[in-house]
């Protein structure tokens, strides 16, 4: 035992301690505690008055006792007296049970409150923090009512100490969490702002965390902090690694103030002030530089510190979301990180990437990391860092990947650790739903869930793919035949044959044409498993035979036969006889007509929000489906199959099996994923050899703070290789735009601001703005490599008339891009009249010696300088009659490549350029829309009309312009969107 | 931060910090869940874990772990560099700390903590002004043990 060095020794206390360590069971250690209690008890009851030094002793055992994990119902009044000790470490003692031992007893709690009363009146600042430190611990609403008033004034006073000050914020914080309305707002809030102005940057630690709080709930009230925080931050940013003193740790200065400013930014959108928001920007920037630098210690707290705020730091850019050159920097870092050595900051990097795919700046970059990412989900070996690969994948996948990314999570679940198989299953489900374009493939997906992972498909998984099944007809005979097959297998899961059953049962006549699947062989399939089944599946199987009688009039004898069975008939559960006898007398005493009418197929399900989607919410909190709710990014997918209405009702879905099969008993929920058992509990702690343990395992008086970690082998910088000379193209033959160049140009015509291009190397971000002819685009250049881009030129060329149409004005760059960097280019843009090619874009550079080429087209197209005009509809009527000439009008039939969405078409309209005139086409479905295409040379009016026919799946577009090749152009580019 | 536990490889609690409101039945339920969890995962796997709507960070020092609960929009680096910064404490002020000081002295590690952490937030990031604290604490009670008036101790106090 060592010697108890500090303060007074409490010397029956050790003893006590030491007694309780030497008990060799636990049931010697009770029988001790108990002979413990026994005496305390006896002394508290005692005649004899306790002495300071013993009641403290006591009460310091009591407090030992409770912490061990048994229950102490006594002893509070001792605490409570020690309270009003003249003795501090009295006081300190009474002042730690009361705060660990929280006590609803009224009449307590009345007598803790004066003598917190008397402490914070005591004008001593060791007795005043003593007593905020138990309000802010115990920090319930009766301590709220008594003092939340008085804590500000100590907050704010000219004459208290720091330590009191950084004591009475943070105290009032935790009344404030725990009861908003108790804290009365006034004249302090105003000075409580300036505390980030305090010269004690402990003060400012303290008072940031209370600031941000309060601006959580009233954002208005204390704007002023904004530009206090940024410039707080700037010159903690800016400083030196030793100016703060001891608030630097590890030679990165005060990171725990820097982080808990860059939350407070958070609260906010981005500063409206240029002034502060140039500092800002500036401060983020030199974050990001700081994490290209050689660090400055090997040490892993150096590296954390420092990482921390880089992590809090793109935290804000992508709260900010706005700027593109940052989000694209951020994403590089994070891209980074992914295979970082360390496995905290792979798990950091992937969570972080998840709330950036979710921005358009940065969805394309994350993009690119998905064989990273899905590399990470095969290999990581720890499971909390595979959870978050998933979610990754999850958060990034969109149309383009869907099949690529559904196929992986598929193959991960065959493995997948059992805690986190039912999120995988819910996860893969919404995405096979919301990105299929054809249904067989949603089918075999969900199919394949089950296979795979049957005991995890929970019930809303399956009655959604019937739901699906059931409101498609183009896939119902391809879900039976592949049902059909399914259930072929010799051991299949429960749940297949739930579904296999209720599809055959409705579309069993689509397959029952091949001998192979003809109606007896379908029938004996499915009643080859009924046995094996739990009573809810029976029950379904049952209504799937009385669907075949009516649907195979040859099964009839057969399936009568099975109804009529003693086992069904006289079944002991109630809901299998009633069906039996019911279905039984059904068949026999309807006609065919009768029968066929109350068997009919069933009729489509309402639109509503997919039940999977409302559970994953459920799972994992709000935001968990941020992915799909998130419409800003991909707005044409928002309602595949009416699946992802934005209904609030997440909560309270009803259960989509009341309109299913009127079965009564849900079927019981997947069985629970197991948890680890608590068998293994110190299986692996032994196998680890930090800190050099001997075999035994360590004794506790093994000192912390030996060194733990091995030290980080400093990671060199990439050098360049000095690049071996090699001919540069010419200047004037720039090569042919790259394949994608088309699809990539009319990504952009309904919208300004997004990536245009990505590869490796390079990233290109578009941001732009237009009015009447002119024009006005921002190109960010992002070298996602660690190596610097030379000789990098980026130049706009004309190709054929273009010259005499359209003049673009272009900025040099610097002929250097470093690893990393991001370089910005602008453009100024002029429409002199109307054109139909875009200019190209050549990017020229060299990237470790070898010239590298890219020829793009930029997405400047005639619509960018469309004028929306208002009109009434009878103006709009003289008009489309005054272009009628047949070479005016350009129309265009098509089949629709997107989900037909009335609220994204309107957004595409408007995004193209044109205004949307309402109340003017009598089908309100329509579209109807305006506007003048400016140019230098001439104005040219637009009138628009867009026919969508929901049932066929297509649209017809009319545009009618003064201008021949205006009209057909327009029409062109505008079918591309839809 | 929600709350903050120490144990032992054993899985013995040594210290535990609630900066929410709960009963001492979720409380149990809560540590002996985390415990088991973080027992049972390997060294070299990452520091951090999703648990419930909480983010869990914990480190192992020697024997003991160290493991605090933030939430959701809370950073994970900083608070495993609080779980340091309090060892350090601890450290200075023991002079290198072991469990069996944690145990013995209990309820000085927690007064150390509450100089450090309030209410789930840092408070005083400085070695040197949490110590000067606890240490000034030390000094009040050798002073009043000796029977010293009142004013002289004001005096110590300024100083």
């Amino acid at each position: 035992m060592p010697a108890v060095s500090k303060g007074d020794g409490m010397r029956g206390l050790a003893v006590f301690i030491s007694d309780i360590r030497n008990c060799k069971s636990k049931e010697a250690e009770i029988k001790r505690i108990n002979k413990e209690l026994a005496n305390i008890r006896s002394k508290f009851k005692g005649d004899k008055a306790l002495d300071g030094y013993s009641k403290k002793k006591y009460v310091c055992k009591l407090l030992f006792i409770f912490l061990l994990g048994h229950d102490i119902d006594f002893g509070h009044m001792e605490a409570v007296n020690l309270l009003s000790s003249n003795k501090y470490t009295e006081k300190q003692i009474g002042y730690l049970f009361i705060s660990v031992l929280v006590n609803s007893n009224s009449e307590l709690i009345r007598l803790i409150n004066n003598a917190i009363k008397n402490d914070l009146a005591s004008r001593n600042p060791t007795f005043m923090c003593l007593a905020l430190h138990c309000i802010a611990n115990v920090g319930s609403r009766e301590m709220g009512e008594a003092f939340a008033a008085d804590i500000p004034r100590i907050l704010v006073a000219g004459d208290s100490m720091d330590s009191v000050k950084q004591s009475a914020a943070l105290c009032l914080l935790r009344l404030y969490k725990a009861s908003p309305d108790l804290v009365p707002m006034g004249e302090w809030t105003a000075r409580v702002v300036h505390l980030l102005n305090d010269q004690h940057m402990g003060v400012v630690t303290a008072a940031v965390s209370l600031i941000t709080c309060l601006c959580k709930k009233n954002p208005d009230d204390f704007k002023t902090c904004i530009s206090l925080a940024v410039s707080r931050l700037s010159r903690i940013v800016s400083s030196a690694s030793t100016d703060l003193q001891d608030y630097t740790y590890y030679f990165v200065p005060a990171p725990w103030l820097s982080v808990k400013l860059l939350r407070l930014l958070q609260c906010y959108p981005p500063p409206e002030d240029a002034a502060v928001k140039g500092r800002l920007v500036e401060c983020l920037e030199t974050v990001l530089n700081k994490a290209q630098e050689p660090p400055k210690s090997k040490k892993v707290q150096h590296s954390n510190a420092k990482n921390a705020i880089l992590f809090e730091t793109i935290s804000l850019i992508i709260h900010y979301d706005s700027e593109p050159n940052l989000l694209v920097r951020a994403c590089n870092q994070l891209g980074q990180f992914l295979q970082h050595r360390e496995t905290n900051l792979r798990y950091l990097a992937l969570e972080s990437m998840c709330t950036l795919a979710s921005s358009e700046f940065s969805h394309e970059a994350v993009k690119t990391h998905i064989d990273t990412v899905i590399n990470a989900l095969k290999t990581e070996r720890d499971v909390s860092v595979r959870q978050r690969a998933a979610d990754l994948l999850y958060a990034m996948c969109d149309r383009s990947n869907a099949k690529q990314i559904v196929s992986e999570m598929l193959r991960y679940l065959e493995t997948a650790d059992y805690a986190i198989r039912e999120e995988i299953v819910l996860k893969v489900a919404i995405l096979a739903e919301k990105y299929a374009v054809d249904y067989s493939w949603y089918v075999d997906t969900i199919l394949n869930l089950i296979r795979i992972a049957g005991d995890y498909v929970s019930e809303e998984v399956w009655y959604r793919v019937l739901q699906i099944v059931t409101n498609r007809d183009d896939v119902q005979g391809y879900a039976a035949k592949t049902v059909f097959e399914a259930l072929q297998a010799p051991a299949c899961h429960e749940n297949m044959v739930k579904v296999g059953g209720y599809i055959l049962g409705e579309f069993g006549n689509l397959i029952a044409g091949d001998p192979r699947s003809s109606p007896p062989v379908q029938f004996s399939l499915l009643h080859s498993k009924f046995h094996l089944c739990s009573v809810a599946t029976r029950a379904l199987l049952l209504s799937t035979y009385i669907k075949f009688i009516n649907l195979f009039p040859e099964t009839k004898a057969t399936i009568q036969g099975v109804l009529r069975a003693g086992s069904q008939l006289r079944n002991a559960d109630v809901e299998l006889q009633q069906r039996a006898v019911e279905y039984l007398t059904l068949s026999s005493v309807a006609s065919t007509d009768v029968l066929a009418t109350v068997l009919e197929e069933m009729p489509p399900f309402p639109e509503r929000e997919s039940s999977i989607l409302a559970k994953l919410k459920r799972k994992k909190g709000p935001g968990a489906g941020s992915a799909l709710d998130d419409s800003r990014r991909d707005p044409s997918s928002n309602d595949i199959n009416g699946g992802v209405e934005p209904t609030p009702s997440t909560v309270s879905t009803p259960s989509p099996s009341a309109d299913l099969l009127g079965l009564r008993a849900a079927p019981p929920p997947a069985a629970p994923p197991a948890t680890s058992g608590a068998g293994n509990l110190l299986v692996d702690v032994f196998s680890d050899g930090p800190a050099a343990q001997p075999s035994l395992g360590p004794t506790p008086e093994e000192a912390f703070l030996s060194e733990l970690e091995p030290p980080a082998p400093e990671s060199p910088m990439a050098l360049l290789a000095d690049p071996a000379p090699a001919a540069d193209p010419g200047p004037d033959d720039i090569g042919p735009p790259i394949p994608e160049a088309d699809e990539l140009l009319n990504k952009f015509v309904c919208k300004n601001n997004g990536v245009l291009f990505e590869n490796q190397l390079l990233q290109i971000g578009v941001k732009s703005e237009f009015r009447q002819n002119l024009g006005r685009m921002y190109l960010f250049y992002g070298n996602k490599t660690s190596v610097q881009f030379q000789n990098f030129s980026p130049t706009v060329v004309h190709p054929g008339d273009l010259q005499t149409q359209l003049a673009v004005q272009t900025k040099r760059v610097a002929a250097q891009v470093d690893g990393g960097a991001q370089v910005q280019q602008v453009l100024n843009i002029e429409c002199l009249r109307d054109f139909l090619t875009p200019p190209l874009l050549s990017v020229r550079f060299r990237y470790g010696g070898a010239p590298q080429s890219l020829t793009l087209k930029l997405p400047v197209t005639i619509n960018k300088f469309f004028q929306p005009t208002e009109m009434a509809a009878q103006d709009f009527f003289q008009r489309w009659k005054q272009l009628s000439l047949p070479q005016q009008e350009a129309q265009k039939i098509f089949k629709a490549n997107h989900p037909m969405d009335a609220e994204v078409t309107k957004a595409k309209l408007l995004g193209f350029g044109s205004a949307l005139l309402d109340n003017v086409d009598p089908n309100p479905e329509n579209f109807v829309g305006a506007g003048i295409i400016q140019t230098k040379a001439l104005q040219v009016g637009c009138l628009l009309r867009l026919e969508p026919n929901a049932q066929a799946q297509m649209y017809r577009l009319t545009l009618r312009t003064s201008k021949e090749p205006v009209s057909r152009h327009l029409c062109e580019l505008l079918a591309q969107q839809f | 931060m929600q709350f903050m536990l120490l144990f032992s490889r054993q899985g013995k609690l040594r210290l535990q910090k609630w900066y929410i409101s709960l009963s001492d039945k979720e409380k149990k339920k809560i540590t002996r869940e985390l415990v088991q969890t973080i027992l049972a995962r390997k060294p070299k796997m990452c520091n951090f874990l999703e648990w419930r709507d909480l983010k869990i960070v914990y480190k192992r020092y020697a024997s003991l772990y160290f493991c605090c609960a933030i939430e959701d929009q809370e950073n994970e680096l900083i608070t495993l560099e609080i779980i340091h910064r309090y060892v350090e404490l601890l450290d200075k002020y023991f002079g290198s700390v072991c469990e069996l000081d944690i145990i013995f002295n209990f309820e000085k590690a927690y007064f150390i903590l509450d100089e450090f952490l309030l209410g789930g937030e840092v408070q005083e990031t400085s070695k040197k002004n949490v110590l000067k604290a606890i240490e000034q604490a030390d000094l009040l009670q050798e002073v009043i043990n000796s029977n010293i008036p009142r004013t002289l101790l004001q005096v110590i106090l300024v100083y």
